[in-house]
């Protein structure tokens, strides 16, 4: 049977304690998909019991996604996880610190981690410890910072390829026909 | 890069580039493979030559202005990702959809999954080495552009789906025609699977190839036709409803193995070739349902100021299969952070898992049976 997002959370609170689950959201004129926090250090454990429980038996992770806060000095990553067996879903979030982003990763409970991963550590620079193969996956390898997080700036050039486009008319020395009307 | 990936220098294992540019590789997309002859020992994907930051982008344009942009994520059934951003900024403005613009939304999302997997069937049967049905689908596929055109004036990137509805009506006589096409394809699907689908030579070719369980196919998420053909009868717009989907009727198939094992290349090729069958029962029933509904009542209630905060995660079951777009805003014009999740992504993950031992041609057939589109996985 299907349970809810609270009680999942209630579920979870009693079995890691309050210190590991807390943070419930659920106001409906803002959370439209209600999501509780999970200690970073802790989310393996919590994400194993998820899956194996046959309570819950959630064995699809859906999507990762990093998202950074620079005023609350932050980088949240959210996690959306349903389960096809009990057909109910889940949001959980880790809040880590912006200036050190770094937590477990989830590889070992769902394979589809890897690549989701990977592609949050590309872009937004979190450390997932213990990633079998954390490459850069869609910028180049030798590319410099981190392009989701807000203050990320776009350098003027990669290896010599311009990432602005020049004014034509500058560049080409191109003379516009004045504006002022021609005199008979 | 590919030293190092593979360190060790064995003498009789070379490493093969393939792509970013070749035939089977649907888009821009590069293997590096290690082989040993014929075999390979590992095959590893590396993506990115089409990453256009689309998310980025998100956070610069306002909730309409977004639009667009959402065409250019899976530019083969671009309709799928525009109503799964109108989903989300309506989910998250708690906007209702009128009946009307639900079924034009049915109507031509289910024409762009039937274009789609067009595209999907022809290119996996001429990536095996059958030229003719590419062509002979490309004339199908061509009929829906022109529909597509009629409705929306664009035959590829079609910007058709508003928050709240869609853009245009359906234009007069339209129905009409695409019923006259739907009965000149349906006979022709039947054709092609006494031609190509239940071919002998076709069977073998594909039949046992590349099996991957459903345990394994739900573990590395594979979403859609890729999860359905691995024996999970799971679609979204059968478990979610979204839309008018419930009010329709429709089968979900899934690969039953008729001629190997579950989840071998030949049952996702199946499994596409029967969701287009589907589709085609939906749009007859879509296109005979929509007449109840007012003329022109096509876009809902917007709110005067579309500046709204919270998130909202939105759900379609696209081509590719379990399309979702999580959407935060913070009370601004422009969202906060715009991500979208979609099944070519995850379907590439697995490459790397399932390649050890695969011959180097079954790696093409598999990579085809997937119908990865490389945009969609860069995004």
């Amino acid at each position: 049977m299907a349970m809810t997002p609270e009680a999942i959370f209630k579920r979870l609170q009693e079995k890691f304690g309050t210190e590991t689950v807390f943070d419930f959201h659920a106001d409906p004129k803002k959370d439209k998909d209600p999501w509780f926090q999970v200690a970073p250090w802790e989310i393996e454990t919590v994400c194993e019991h998820l899956r194996s429980e046959p309570d819950f038996a959630f064995n699809y992770l859906e999507c990762i996604t990093g998202v950074d806060y620079p005023d609350d000095h932050k980088i949240h990553v959210v996690y959306h996880v349903y389960s096809y067996p009990k057909k109910h879903r889940v949001v959980l979030k880790c809040l880590l610190d912006r200036e050190d982003p770094a937590m477990p990763t989830l590889v070992n409970v769902w394979s589809t981690a890897n690549w989701q991963e990977r592609e949050c550590f590309d872009l937004l620079g979190v450390l997932f410890e213990g990633h079998p193969d954390l490459r850069r996956l869609l910028m180049p390898d030798d590319w410099e910072g981190y392009p989701l997080r807000k203050d990320f700036e776009e350098k003027e050039d990669y290896h010599g390829i311009p990432t602005v486009r020049p004014n034509p008319i500058e560049l080409f020395k191109i003379t516009l026909p004045s504006k002022e009307p021609a005199k008979a | 890069m590919s030293d190092v990936i593979f360190t060790n220098e064995m003498d009789e294992e070379m490493t093969l580039n393939m792509g970013p540019h070749h035939p089977s590789t649907h888009g821009v997309l590069r293997f590096i493979i290690q082989s040993d002859g014929e075999i390979i020992r590992k095959a590893v994907p590396d993506v990115g030559y089409l990453h256009r930051s689309i998310e980025k982008i998100g956070e610069r344009c306002t909730y309409p202005g977004y639009m667009p942009y959402t065409d250019r994520v899976d530019y083969v059934a671009a309709m799928f990702a525009n109503e799964c951003w109108a989903m989300a900024c309506e989910k998250l403005m708690d906007i209702t959809v009128p009946k009307r613009a639900q079924y034009l939304r049915v109507i031509s999302c289910e024409l762009n999954r039937i274009a789609s997997h067009a595209i999907a069937l022809g290119a996996m049967a001429m990536d095996i080495g059958a030229t003719t049905p590419f062509m002979i689908f490309l004339r199908e596929r061509e009929s829906v552009n022109d529909l597509t055109e009629e409705l929306c004036g664009a035959r590829l990137t079609y910007n058709y789906h508003r928050i709240g509805g869609v853009s245009f009506d359906m234009p007069k006589g339209w129905a009409d025609k695409v019923r006259r096409w739907l009965d000149r394809v349906e006979p022709f699907m039947a054709e092609f699977d006494r031609l190509i689908t239940v071919n002998d030579i076709f069977i073998k070719r594909l039949a046992n190839v590349a099996v991957i369980t459903a345990e394994e196919a739900v573990d590395w998420g594979l979403v859609g036709p890729n999860l359905r053909a691995s024996g999970v009868k799971w679609d979204l717009r059968k478990e979610d409803g979204y839309s008018v989907y419930p009010e329709l009727d429709f089968d979900v198939p899934v690969g039953r193995g008729q001629h190997g094992s579950v989840g071998d290349c030949w049952d996702r090729f199946f499994v596409r070739s029967e969701e287009c069958k589907q589709s085609i029962k939906i749009l007859r029933q879509a296109l005979d349902k929509i007449d109840e509904h007012p003329e022109d009542d096509i876009v809902g209630k917007l709110p005067k100021k579309i500046k709204p905060e919270g998130e909202a995660y939105a759900r379609v079951e696209s081509a590719r299969g379990d399309m979702g777009c999580y959407v935060i805003g913070k009370g601004a014009e422009e969202p906060y952070r715009a991500r979208f999740r979609t099944g070519s992504f995850t379907a590439m993950g697995i490459i790397e898992a399932k390649s050890p031992g695969l011959f180097l041609a079954d790696l093409v057939a598999l990579i085809a049976s997937f119908d990865v589109v490389a945009p969609e996985i860069d995004r």
